[in-house]
């Protein structure tokens, strides 16, 4: 067994240490089960009441390609990812050496002591584990040795720490679903590293977690896509058709392993959902349009490129009138980008998708709490409508575990828009027109097929059509046709749910952001009013805008448009609708595939404000 | 439900004598049709539609629970011309199948009619085919073939013939996809080749597949008189006319009907889904429709000969549909209360426990 390595500590025994106040980087190979090692610190440092985030930054393979992941511990609560780390794992021979590079002074680097390690630090402290031995003194099966070996990670930082080991046993329960012989191997490795770390290593002085109190209470911790998938089945989900890709998937395969608990029809254990995984994302979105034509709430989840091939059928919805959702969990673009890379870059695609004259409802949602929301609210939307809506998330929110309220069950009856029945056709003698704007929102009724009534029957199609449905190619059909689109549109702003406003007295400088830059815009106002700098923030989460935000932007003297994309494309969007204040709004639009840092955003205000903007 | 034949010898079957005038729930055949066609006079397409009119009608349909759905093409613009008391949905070129997916596991009570084009179904439309044939779509799957681009002007479409001359485009040298080929070589239940101007045939054959409990393909051969009608073709009527063999008589049996003997010889009955029967009368002998591998030779020999060989060319009542393999309720999605589409607040009370 060989021994750890130490030198020159930077902490003194003495100097005050980091208490859950700090960040780990952990390094490893793409499948080689970190996976299960990072989720189970994350749990359980999350059951000790921390507030955490973690950030898994992968790349585009199955296996072998380097893979970072960041559990950021805040004792104030922040949970934005945090670009500085001081405790760095090395478990990547290939990342190594710039691995080691990326640990802050003062800083910890523990590695797999097999690994090569050329030029050491004098400011940081470096542990190297023995893990080749560990894993062979606990004569585990052959196969499993490769995945239990990031056990041995979890053990040291365990005792480095004082992260408790019953948690660390309660969180491998959790993801072994109670299967303890799985969860009874990795614990064992665990253990054996703890008794390692406390004969070499000992508690280490400058960083500590200690349980708490007062933020995870009644809190989950879950990804946006499990929290979209169950929003969806909470909100009346009937069929779910999707082409896989990366970072959608996991929410239909969310939909897929929910939906026999939650949608099984308990008088006759038949589905009342249906998940169909389609030959590609035309098909899929087809199915959506003609389930939502039949009455039916279907949705799709896709990212960027799917979003792509959806475009023809996304204007004919849009034309058409058919009630329909797309999740667009976004990555990297352009192309296929960076597929497994977070961004924001698919806004002013999905608001404008389609050829011709379209425009859509987007909604941004924050957390997991929304994304469960907009599962129902989404469809509400769509049917109210009668138009396609859009659900923009991300990679970060999507795929990323997070502390989250849990989420609210709603019995409110589903808003399933103007439809009529055979009564009601009986009662208007059949007179109906499928285009007519009887109400003046600009929303017309419709039948569904099988309505038992000879003048329930319209023929629909893309092409130009009158108030009844009928073909036509007159101007005045035509135009009169964009006029009342254009008025549903209008009615559309005030359905959509609304911004989220938090305004702080006397404050000039304004902040809009949308989606999962919420934790890295909350923590940089935090920080810049700690410097005198107080900023009121209007959090978007929807288009069409509704009046509020043009009143957000008269108040303030200038306002900063936050955006994890290149081209600014939210900032695009606030300055073509509100023309009149265009000059006010700033783009601060930023693209490098990971989430949106307090850092980055604290950084380019006091830039912008410096440079004599106020 | 399994497939059931029995060769009869001395069996017939006929149709019941119906009063002239009203079907059997009391509509008159204009109650069937749709609204004026637009198509050119002489277009194949418009004799199908007289076809779906006619096959509806006798069958007494309740046009409110059929479902009219079409791509893009002169042939998808037919369903505005029949059945007007049917929901219709004019979508994307190429892409009816998936919208019929989506129709069908929304209200699988509907009987759907999925119209295409060659160009719809074998150029743009191919994969999502072959993807609603192997996904056995409880539909009825017809493409009007006329071997080109009606809508858009005369192009050639996949299915037009290898050496074909057309106006604007010259020679195709390329060869052609054979609809009923490629169906059955996505697991079709059931394929069917006709010709437009077959009434009869095409009647009997328009109604065994509304009782077929899977995707129904028929490939209908239709003629473009505006574009691609000149006799060399193999989708022109002269072609058609002077070239069609019959693989059999066919006749169709309702389920309500009663079977009365008639001097039929040498018949083949295949029972469908829903209680009705297809009466194949045998002109080649050897053309055993529940048999994949006389299916391919047919089709081939077809190729081969350059004949239109028509009829009931495959049909197996045994393999799940869609729906059926999704095992969902009873009663159509789309007519379950707001209860029966969310958990219980229990339900999701426990998955929520899991997360905590
Ligand atoms: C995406 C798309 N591309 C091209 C077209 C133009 N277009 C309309 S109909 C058609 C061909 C139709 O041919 P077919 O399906 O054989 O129908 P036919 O008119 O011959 O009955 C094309 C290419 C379109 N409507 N949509
Ligand atoms: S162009 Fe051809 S296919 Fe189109 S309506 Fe005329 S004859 Fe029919
Ligand atoms: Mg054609």
């Amino acid at each position: 067994m060989s021994v750890a390595v130490r030198e020159a500590p930077i902490v003194k025994p003495d100097a005050p240490a980091a208490v859950n106040d700090f960040a780990i980087n952990v390094a490893t190979a793409n499948g080689s089960g970190s996976q299960t090692s990072n989720g189970v610190l994350l749990r359980a440092l999350f059951k000790m009441g921390i507030p955490i985030n973690g950030k898994n930054l992968f790349p585009s393979n199955i296996q072998g390609l380097p893979t970072w992941y960041i559990i950021r511990l805040s004792k104030d609560g922040f949970l934005a990812r945090r670009e500085m780390t001081d405790i760095q794992i090395c478990m990547n021979g290939r990342t190594v050496a710039e691995d080691m590079e990326r640990a802050a002074p003062g800083g910890i680097v523990i590695y797999d002591d097999s690994l090569p390690v050329a030029n050491r630090r004098k400011d940081v402290t470096y542990y190297g584990m023995p893990v080749k031995d560990l894993v062979k003194e606990a004569k585990l099966p052959h196969a499993l040795r490769d995945y239990v070996a990031n056990m041995v990670y979890v053990g040291v930082l365990a005792e480095l720490l004082g992260i408790e080991p019953e948690e660390i046993e309660a969180a491998l329960l959790h993801h072994f679903e109670g299967k303890e012989k799985a969860a009874g191997l990795n614990m064992e490795m665990v253990e054996r590293a703890i008794g390692w770390a406390s004969a070499h290593v000992g508690q280490h002085h400058g960083y500590r977690v200690e349980r708490i109190t007062g933020f995870n209470e009644g809190k989950i911790l879950v990804d946006g896509n499990t929290a979209a998938a169950l929003g969806a089945l909470a909100g009346g989900l009937s069929l779910a058709s999707w082409y896989p890709i990366t970072p959608s998937s996991s929410m239909a395969e969310s939909v897929e392993k929910y939906a026999s608990t939650l949608r099984t029809d308990p008088d006759t254990g038949k589905a009342t959902v249906a998940v169909i995984q389609a030959e590609d994302e035309l098909a899929a979105i087809g199915m959506v349009v003609g389930a939502g034509w039949t009455g039916a709430r279907a949705m799709t989840c896709t990212s960027g490129p799917g979003i792509s091939l959806m475009s023809e059928f996304a204007g004919l919805a849009y034309f058409a009138e058919v009630p329909a959702v797309i999740w667009d969990i976004q990555r990297m673009g352009p192309s296929t980008g960076l597929p497994t890379r977070t961004s924001q870059g698919d806004i002013l695609a999905a608001y404008y998708l389609g050829h011709g004259d379209t425009r859509h409802v987007v909604l941004f949602p924050a957390n997991p709490a929304e994304c469960f929301d907009f599962g129902r609210i989404a469809f509400d939307l769509a049917e109210e409508l009668q138009t396609l809506v859009f659900v923009l998330s991300d990679l970060d929110l999507g795929m990323n575990a997070h502390i989250s309220e849990p989420f609210a069950y709603s019995d409110a009856p589903f808003k399933r828009g103007k439809v009529l029945s055979a009564e009601d056709l009986e009662e208007r003698q059949g007179s109906w027109g499928r285009y007519m704007d009887v109400d003046g929102d600009g929303i017309a009724y419709r039948t569904l097929p099988g309505t038992r009534h000879n003048m329930a029957a319209y023929f629909t199609r893309g092409t130009g059509h009158n108030e009844y449905g009928y073909y036509s190619e007159r101007p005045e059909d035509w135009e009169q046709n964009l006029e009342r689109l254009k008025r549903k549109f209008e009615t559309a702003r005030q359905l959509v749910p609304r911004p989220v406003l938090d305004e702080v007295e006397g404050a000039q400088v304004g902040i809009i952001s949308l989606g999962s830059n919420h934790n890295g815009v909350e923590e940089a106002r935090a920080r810049l009013e700690a410097t005198g700098l107080a900023t009121n923030y209007l959090r978007l989460r929807a288009l069409p805008i509704d009046e509020s935000v043009r009143d957000f932007i008269e108040r303030n003297r200038i306002v900063f448009v936050i955006e994890a994309n290149s081209d600014g494309q939210l900032h695009n969007i606030l300055t073509t609708e509100e023309p009149a204040q265009a000059l006010k709004l700033v783009s601060m639009a930023k693209c490098d595939g990971l989430p949106l840092s307090a850092r980055y955003i604290v950084g380019e205000v006091e830039k912008a404000v410096e440079e004599a903007l106020i | 439900m399994s497939t059931r034949t029995r060769t009869r010898t001395e069996a017939a079957a006929r149709r019941a004598a119906r009063p002239a005038k009203t079907n059997r729930i009391g509509l008159e055949k204009t109650a069937y049709r749709g609204r004026p066609s637009t198509l050119c006079k002489g277009c194949g397409h418009d004799s199908i539609s007289q076809r779906i009119v006619n096959a509806a009608w006798e069958m007494g349909l309740d046009q409110t629970q059929v479902v009219k759905l079409s791509g893009i093409g002169c042939s998808s613009k037919t369903p505005a011309y029949y059945l007007g008391w049917s929901h219709g949905f004019n979508s994307l070129h190429g892409r009816m199948p998936s919208v019929a997916t989506g129709a069908i596991i929304a209200n699988a009570s509907l009987e759907v009619i999925g119209v295409s084009g060659d160009g719809d179904t074998a150029s743009i439309g191919i994969g999502q085919f072959k993807h609603a044939v192997r996904r056995n779509l409880p539909l009825i799957y017809i493409v009007e073939n006329n071997g080109v681009y009606g809508l858009t002007k005369g192009q050639f479409s996949a299915t037009a013939d290898e050496g074909q001359f057309l106006k604007y485009q010259g020679v195709n040298d390329l060869p052609p996809l054979d609809i009923c080929m490629e169906a059955l070589t996505a697991n079709a239940t059931f394929v069917a080749r006709s010709f437009a101007g077959d009434p009869k045939q095409l009647e009997a054959l328009l109604k065994a597949a509304f009782n077929h409990r899977g995707i129904a393909v028929l490939d209908i051969v239709s003629p473009c008189v505006t574009f691609n009608n000149h006799d060399t073709s193999t989708k022109s009527y002269g072609f058609g006319r002077a070239n069609e063999i019959k693989l059999h008589d066919l006749n169709f049996v309702p389920e309500f009907e009663e079977i009365e003997i008639e001097d039929y010889e040498d018949e083949l009955e295949v029972e469908l889904h829903d209680g009705g029967s297809i009466i194949l009368k045998k002109i080649d002998p050897d053309h055993d429709p529940t048999d994949r591998t006389a299916a391919y030779n047919v089709i081939q020999q077809s190729l081969d000969e350059q004949k239109l060989i028509t009829g009931l060319l495959y049909i197996n009542e045994g393999e799940p549909t869609l729906t059926e393999l999704l095992n969902l309720t009873d009663t159509p999605l789309t007519h379950l209360p707001d209860e029966k589409l969310r958990p219980s607040r229990e339900a999701l009370e426990g998955v929520m426990a899991t997360l905590a």
